[in-house]
């Protein structure tokens, strides 16, 4: 009979006396969570790439400031992808005898590529999704144009030499990033319109894209294409190097999806290696006596690895398809929440799923085995030989190994993964020692308790409650490794909960709904005072407002500041004009990291912020030297800043100390919160300081804040896999020491014990276990939750203090069920069965 | 005619742990379990060997079944010094050798009777293991038993299954360590009358072990042991 038949006859012997159950459960839920959570974030990965992609309005945009050469355009639909082009400028909009500046966009047919625009028949009036675009000789205005030169559907508007009819009222662009152009007021025509405007002459300031979008392979195939035949003035804008603030939301989201695949992982680990450990236990004696019949240990190595390989392949199998139906039904209602229809998932996270399944197998459940190949074949003669120990540290070390290198694929992110992995490991080591120490103290206190008694004879019912203290001594090590596996998976399900939450809601709280809508720039010297006094008479608090100048990077330690320094990225930005801004405060939302914030008496000194430090090569003690005006100001950096981008506060990278250019000519600036009830405060302000421009930003932050809302909702769904995994633990922890205490039953049964007293003899017992692994795991999941948040997310953590409470119920309610359960089955069960199966 | 068993001036001695405190100069305590001990035994034999518990029989039958190595003196089975084989080397010398029948049953939980009786010959790659095991079960009167567990059948049966599981592979010599430890007198007796039945049937050589002097006396020839030490047979009064 070949090797092969004889395991696989072997599994199904094991498998129909239910030796393998837990195991290949364990696998089977581990495959399945990993696979769901997969496939699930791959979609959920590929829509919020699409989503980000709306926010570029295509999955690829041509920036140049000249006409593009109509050969690009053929490229782009020479490769079958969407193609719409726009050409973007200021101008003035004039109606009656009003006018104000706005930002023109004339369009093509097909744009945006991703996204829509939204328009509604007349201001404050409902708005609606369009696939169109204005027709020639029609414009559609925001509600700022609206406003401001009092237009209404039907009316003319006249823009350089045409006059448009005013179709609609724009309330969504989803390309409309917060650059300054687009602060202006915002009005969209058709790009045939452009050559009879008369406003597109030479030396006019227009900005033309080329909008191109489809496959992906086909979109990045085009983006290489391209790049090498980029000219003077030309750029390429991907979802790569667009938007760093829909970016960011972007990357922290796939940290949380990827986290919670990283939980799936560990626990399935963990559970699988519960089971082995259960088997390996349970099948000592055959082992021993199959040596015995002769066969070599190679032989049974090979045998049991087979029938395991064989069980892995099977369950990793039914895995990948419990997976895949089962973020189907994720999926089909997680569509209406985003409201969006999530793309096809790729077969890589199955593949993911059923290497992680194997390897999940060789890591943690291959060890114990190995281990079994060396059971002593004279256990068959004396049943106290075990096995022995020296294999145990590199059987932990592959499988620490293996789980590490899982960890680090999955999450795709190595310090997320070592984070997670090292918060679980020294969780582990820590529950160990203080499981173990804990118990040792118990074993005392019991100790010293009976001798102050005197050891005089005591209720019977207490009899079993010291009883069953006692045995958490005399089963100190199988406890000990009870109280972990099963304080790991309360960690994982009270990190799941509790401070999952927790997390989220910090982040969501990252942009606050009081968060500033409203901006004010261009605010003149001796307008300050005047308009902080019109927010007074309008009941609001006056915001704080800043000064901000326009300079130009002249040198560094005294050197010239030469483009060709810097790589082309940086380039743009130290070639561009900074605004600058000085003050005495550190303002909000920012936190010097090095050096320290201006003092009173300080020399001149800037204050800069760190990522665009590190961008240009700027340290501590250089000195900048800046150009306002013709006239130069030179100091140096004192102090590095990290900024909260999200605060959606005015926030500058370089700040001076108050007195270094107070001289220079400086505009102010200002952010608030204008309530919805209060918008007509906007039009006051720009009806008593003409000059002044109100941006509206809640459209923006309302877009982000959905944004940050779709994806919430989309993590908490994968969670509840996870949850299911730290179940699954939590249920092979319990069951790992049920044969022991089933037997100890049916034999403390046979020497007369009642049904209530071996009841509570365990509840005892249990209720010390549950406590304290609950305990253990509030500490885990403060622990972990505060790594997490404050290394890998950079929040600031709160520590949740219901977790104590939950802890330690969760773990007493487990234990409950496993007393109830585990009494059941050794109390219903006649002992003579349990006794004769030992 | 070489015997199938021959033991040469055989010793295991193991060490015991220090006790605490004691000069590490002293030489370490010992623990002699067996000492000099001179057994041959020929095809076709049966031998008992008897002693209290403690006196080292356990030990000897693991020796003498290449279990564990003694730690002086020589054991040859069928003509091969046991110490010129590794682990793998004497475990296929078993495969080709040995039967067992132990005190405890050592029967697979997992595995019903039928099974249990299958496994050495699935091991051994002996094609029509499932037809051989149930004429063997028929043989021992378990017939109608094929499919129990072994939780499910009483001790008496349980061992049943073991001399199946023993007999069938037709071993030259058969091991039996305490093989009634765990039954009733009667029982125990239906037990041993159908391993004797057996072992005539097959002429094998059997080595059995026991406390028990009236099982040792259906043997051939008994030796019995005492702290270890091979020791006379006491002078009938």
């Amino acid at each position: 009979m070949s090797e092969l038949k004889l395991a696989l006859r072997l599994l199904l012997r094991d498998w129909r006396a239910g030796e393998l159950r837990v195991l290949a459960l364990a696998l089977v839920v581990a495959v399945a969570s990993v696979t769901s959570v997969g496939f699930f974030a791959d979609r959920v990965r590929q829509a919020l790439t699409r989503d980000a992609h709306q926010l570029l309005g295509a999955d690829l945009v041509l920036i140049a400031d000249h006409p593009w050469k109509p050969d690009i355009a053929d490229e782009i639909r020479k490769r079958g992808l969407a193609f719409a082009e726009t050409a973007a400028f200021i101008s003035m909009a004039r109606y009656g005898e009003a006018s104000t500046l706005t930002g023109v966009k004339a369009v093509s047919n097909g744009y945006p590529l991703r996204g829509k625009l939204r328009v509604s028949a007349g201001l404050n009036l409902p708005d609606n999704d369009t696939d169109v675009v204005p027709l020639p000789g029609v414009a559609w205005i925001d509600a700022r144009l609206a406003m401001a030169l009092s237009l209404r559907l039907g009316d003319a508007v006249e823009v350089g030499k045409l006059k448009l009819t005013v179709g609609a009222i724009l309330t969504l662009e989803p390309d409309r990033s917060a650059s300054f152009f687009n602060f202006a007021p915002r009005l969209i025509m058709h790009v045939d319109d452009l050559p009879e405007s008369g406003l597109v002459t030479t030396g006019s300031r227009v900005t033309y894209s080329l909008l191109a979008a489809g496959e992906p392979e086909a979109v990045s195939a085009l983006e290489k294409a391209l790049k090498p035949r980029l000219g003077r003035g030309e750029s390429l804008q991907s979802l790569e190097n667009a938007r760093p603030e829909i970016r960011n939301t972007l990357d922290r989201s796939q940290q949380f999806v990827g986290l919670t695949a990283l939980l799936a992982v560990i626990l399935a680990a963990v559970a699988v290696s519960l089971a082995t450990r259960r088997y390996s236990a349970r099948h000592q004696d055959a082992y021993a006596v199959m040596r015995c019949f002769g066969a070599s240990s190679g032989r049974l190595l090979r045998l049991a690895a087979l029938e395991f390989i064989a069980l892995g392949v099977a369950a990793s199998a039914v895995g990948c398809l419990i997976g895949f139906g089962a973020q189907f039904v994720i999926a089909g209602f997680v569509t209406e929440l985003i409201g969006a229809r999530l793309p096809v998932p790729s077969p890589l996270p199955a593949v993911q799923g059923f290497l992680t399944g194997l390897a999940l197998l060789l890591g943690f459940a291959l060890p114990p085995l190995l281990q079994l190949r060396n059971v002593p074949a004279l256990r068959v003669l004396r049943s106290d030989i075990g096995l022995p120990e020296q294999g145990a540290v590199l059987a932990w070390g592959i499988g620490v190994a293996v789980i590490s290198c899982l960890l680090v694929w999955q999450s795709g992110d190595l310090k997320l993964g070592l984070t997670v992995l090292g918060g679980f490991a020294a969780a582990f080591l820590l529950f160990g020692l203080l499981a173990h120490f804990a118990l040792r103290l118990l074993d005392r206190g019991i100790k010293s308790t009976a001798r102050a008694k005197g050891g005089g004879s005591a209720a019977p019912s207490r009899t079993m409650w010291r009883y069953g203290l006692a045995n958490l001594k005399r089963h100190a090590r199988t406890n000990t490794v009870q109280i972990m596996a099963l304080a790991l998976g309360l960690t994982a399900v009270l990190l799941l909960t509790f401070t999952r939450g927790d997390l989220l809601a910090t982040w969501q709280a990252t942009v606050p709904p009081d968060a500033p809508n409203r901006f004010i720039v261009n605010i003149q010297p001796e307008q300050k005072q005047p308009l902080l006094d019109l927010f007074k008479a309008n009941g609001l608090t006056p915001p704080p407002v800043h000064p901000m100048i326009r300079g130009r990077l002249m040198s560094l330690n005294g050197s010239p500041v030469k483009a060709d320094d810097f790589a082309e990225r940086d380039r743009r930005m130290a070639e561009r004009e900074f605004n600058l801004s000085y003050m005495a405060m550190l303002p909000d939302a920012n936190e010097v990291v090095s050096g320290r914030w201006f003092a009173p008496n300080d020399a001149a000194a800037f204050s800069v912020e760190e990522g665009i430090a590190r961008r240009l090569g700027w340290k501590l003690g250089d000195t900048l030297t800046w150009q306002v005006a013709g006239r130069d100001y030179s100091a140096p950096i004192t102090s590095m800043r990290k900024l909260n981008w999200d605060s959606m506060r005015v926030n500058f990278f370089v700040i001076a100390s108050p007195g270094l250019m107070d001289a220079a000519p400086t505009s102010f600036i200002t952010s608030f919160h204008l309530p919805e009830a209060s918008a007509a405060f906007a039009n006051s302000v720009s009806q008593r300081f003409t000059n002044l421009t109100v941006i509206d930003m809640s459209a923006i932050l309302k877009q982000a804040q959905s944004v940050i809302g779709q994806v919430v909702r989309a993590v908490q769904f994968v969670f509840l896999f996870a949850l299911g995994a730290g179940v699954l633990v939590l249920y092979s922890a319990l069951l790992s020491t049920q044969d022991e205490r089933q037997k100890e039953a049916a034999l403390m049964r046979s020497l007369g014990a009642s049904r209530a007293q071996i009841l509570s003899s365990q509840r005892a017992e249990f209720a010390v276990l549950g406590a304290l692994a609950g305990l253990l795991a509030a500490l885990g999941a403060t622990g972990i939750g505060w790594a997490i948040a404050s290394q890998v997310f950079q929040f600031p953590y709160h520590v949740n203090h219901w977790v104590w409470l939950a802890g330690p119920l969760a773990g007493l309610a487990c234990m409950a069920l496993n007393t109830w359960a585990g009494a059941r089955s050794a109390l219903n069960h006649p002992p003579l069965l349990a006794l004769r199966e030992s | 005619m070489n015997p199938i068993i021959d033991v040469n001036r055989l010793c295991k001695i193991v060490p015991l742990a220090r006790p605490p405190g004691e000069a590490v100069v002293t030489p370490a305590p010992e623990l002699v379990i067996l000492q000099d001990i001179d057994i041959a035994v020929m095809a076709g034999e049966s031998l008992a060997i008897v002693g209290a518990s403690g006196s080292g029989k356990s030990t000897l039958l693991g020796l003498l079944a290449g279990l564990d190595l003694p730690t002086t003196g020589s054991v040859r089975l069928d003509g091969t010094d046991l110490a010129t084989l590794d682990e793998d080397g004497r475990a296929a010398l078993r495969a080709r050798l040995l039967g067992f029948v132990f005190q405890s049953f050592q029967l697979l939980p997992a595995l019903t009777a039928q099974e249990n009786v299958m496994l050495p010959l699935e091991l051994a790659g002996v094609p029509g293991a499932g037809e051989l095991a149930r004429a063997m079960l028929s043989r021992v009167g378990l017939g109608e038993r094929l499919a129990h567990y072994p939780k499910y059948l009483s001790g008496g049966e349980q061992q049943r299954v073991a001399l199946a599981r023993a007999f069938v592979m037709k071993p030259k010599l058969l091991m039996a360590d305490e093989p009634t430890g765990n039954l009733d007198a009667a029982t125990g007796a239906a037990v041993i009358d159908l391993l004797f039945e057996l072992n005539a049937e097959q002429g094998t050589t059997l080595l059995l072990v026991t406390h028990d002097e009236a099982l040792a006396g259906r043997c051939g020839r008994i030796v019995r042991l005492a702290a270890g030490r091979i020791v006379p047979d006491p002078v009938e009064a």
